[in-house]
C-alpha cells in the first residue's frame, strides 16, 4: 500500500504499444493501425481504449490479449481495456509509417479512391480487382496486369 | 401486448429484431464456407457472414443489457428457441443455390443500409454508435451483392433464369421488413428508430434501379409472408437452422473456448 509505483508516462506507453504487432499483419503495429484510441491513468489503473477494425474480426480477442501481455511485461499490473466503438474506426487513422510498411510488405495501402494506387511489387498502375474480399476482413484481392502478381489491398473504410 | 408494453420491453424487442436478423443471416451465409462455386466467392461469403455475426454481438449484447436479466449476447443467441426469435422470415429461408443466396443478400442489404442510415441519428447514443460502425460494413455488402445481382441477372440465359427464379421466390418475403407494430410505434415516439413503413419508398427506388440493370422483372404483387419479426410464426426452416447453430450449447451447456 505504501509502496510507490512509478507510473510510466503515457508517451512511454504509446511507444511500447507501437512495438506490439498486429497479429494478422505483423509488419505494422497496433498504433500504426489506428485502433488504440486512448491511453490514460485513472489513479493507478492504466485504461487503454481500443476500437475494433471490423465488427467480426477474429483478431480482436488476440489484440486485447497482446496489449495486456505487452504492458504486464513492462510491470503494469492494473490494466483496463475499454472497447470504444464510436467514433467508428477508419483507415484514415492509419499512420504514414504503417502505410509505407504495408506497401513494403506487399499489401497496397488504403486509398480514398477505393482501389490501390499501384502494384506493391512493380509499381505499375495497371491493376485489376479479383475479389472485393480477401484473406482477412480488412483486405480485398487484386492483381497486377503487368507483373501478373496477385496482391492484397487494404480496403478503405 | 401493446397496452402493457414498457419502453424497455419495446427497446429489447427492437434490439432482438436487429440482432436476430444479422445472426440468422450470418449463420445462413456461413453455411457456404467451403462450398461456394469459386474460391473468391467463398471468401466473400465467409467475410460477409463474419461481419454479420460481429454485428450481432453488438446488437444482442445491448439487448441483454437492456433486458437486465444478466444475459450475454451468446446466451441470447444459443439459449432461445424458435418462438423467441425476432428476425424477418427472409433471412431464415434456405440458401438453395448461389443465385438465391445473393438475391436474398441484396434484398436484405438494401433494407439494412437504409435502416442503419436512419439509426445513425437515433436518440439512443448506443444505437447510433452501433449503426455508425456497422453501416460502413453494410455499404460494402450492398455494393457487392448489387453488383453480383446485376452480373448474374444480366449474364447468361442460365444465370438470368436462376436470378429471376430467386427473385420470384423471395419477393413475398420482402414486405415483412416494412410492417409496423406497437414496438415500432414506441421506437418512433422515442426517436430511437424510424417507422419501417417509411423506408419503403427509398427501398423501392434502390432495388428497382438495380433489378432493372439486372434485366429482372419484379413480381406484380405486394403479398407478404409475415410473423418473423413479431415472433408470431416462423417458417419451419428456422428450427432446423437452430438445431445446427445451437447444438454445442444444447449438448454441452456452458461449454466455452
Amino acid at each position: 500500500m505504501n509502496q510507490v509505483f512509478e507510473k510510466p508516462s503515457t508517451d512511454q506507453i504509446w511507444e511500447w504499444l507501437d512495438a506490439v504487432p498486429d497479429p494478422e499483419i505483423p509488419v505494422i503495429s497496433l498504433v500504426d493501425l489506428g485502433i488504440i484510441r486512448g491511453v490514460e491513468w485513472q489513479d493507478d489503473t492504466l485504461v487503454v481504449s481500443v476500437t475494433p477494425t471490423y465488427s467480426g474480426c477474429p483478431a480482436t480477442a488476440i489484440i486485447n490479449l497482446d496489449i495486456e501481455t505487452a504492458l504486464r511485461d513492462r510491470g503494469i499490473d492494473k490494466i483496463q481495456l475499454k472497447t470504444q466503438i464510436s467514433p467508428a474506426w477508419t483507415t484514415d487513422w492509419m499512420s504514414q509509417k504503417g502505410r509505407a510498411k504495408l506497401e513494403d510488405y506487399g499489401i497496397a495501402p488504403p486509398q480514398a479512391a477505393g482501389g490501390p494506387e499501384r502494384c506493391p511489387n512493380c509499381q505499375s498502375k495497371n491493376v485489376t480487382r479479383v475479389s472485393q474480399f480477401g484473406s482477412t476482413p480488412c483486405k480485398a484481392h487484386w492483381r497486377c496486369q503487368d507483373c501478373l502478381e496477385p496482391f492484397d489491398y487494404f480496403k478503405c473504410i | 401486448m401493446a397496452a402493457t408494453l414498457t419502453q424497455d420491453e419495446a427497446l429489447f424487442q427492437f434490439l432482438l429484431r436487429m440482432g436476430d436478423n444479422t445472426l440468422i443471416l450470418g449463420h445462413r451465409v456461413s453455411e457456404w464456407c467451403g462450398h461456394a462455386p469459386v474460391l473468391e466467392e467463398d471468401i466473400a461469403l465467409a467475410n460477409t457472414a463474419l461481419d454479420l455475426i460481429g454485428q450481432t454481438q453488438m446488437w444482442l449484447g445491448l439487448a441483454g443489457e437492456v433486458q437486465g436479466a444478466g444475459k450475454s449476447a451468446d446466451d441470447l443467441a444459443f439459449l432461445r428457441d424458435v418462438w423467441d426469435f425476432r428476425n424477418v422470415l427472409l433471412v431464415e429461408v434456405p440458401n438453395e443455390d448461389f443465385g438465391r443466396t445473393l438475391m436474398r443478400q441484396f434484398l436484405f442489404d438494401a433494407w439494412h443500409s437504409i435502416q442503419l442510415g436512419h439509426l445513425m441519428k437515433s436518440s439512443d447514443p448506443r444505437i447510433a454508435a452501433i449503426a455508425a460502425k456497422t453501416s460502413k460494413e453494410v455499404a460494402y455488402h450492398l455494393e457487392r451483392s448489387a453488383d453480383t445481382v446485376v452480373g448474374l441477372g444480366d449474364g447468361t440465359e442460365e444465370s438470368h433464369g436462376f436470378m429471376q427464379a430467386a427473385l420470384d421466390y423471395l419477393w413475398p418475403y420482402v414486405g415483412e421488413m416494412f410492417t409496423s407494430d406497437a414496438v415500432d410505434a414506441a421506437m418512433v415516439d422515442a426517436g430511437i428508430a424510424p417507422d419501417p413503413a417509411a423506408l419503403r419508398s427509398d427501398y423501392d427506388a434502390l432495388i428497382l434501379r438495380v433489378l432493372g440493370d439486372a434485366t429482372l422483372t419484379v413480381p406484380d404483387s405486394r403479398f407478404a409472408h409475415k410473423g418473423g419479426r413479431t415472433g408470431a410464426m416462423h417458417t419451419e426452416h428456422l428450427g432446423h437452422l437452430l438445431t445446427h447453430m445451437q447444438w454445442l450449447q444444447r449438448a454441452y451447456p456452458g461449454a466455452s473456448w
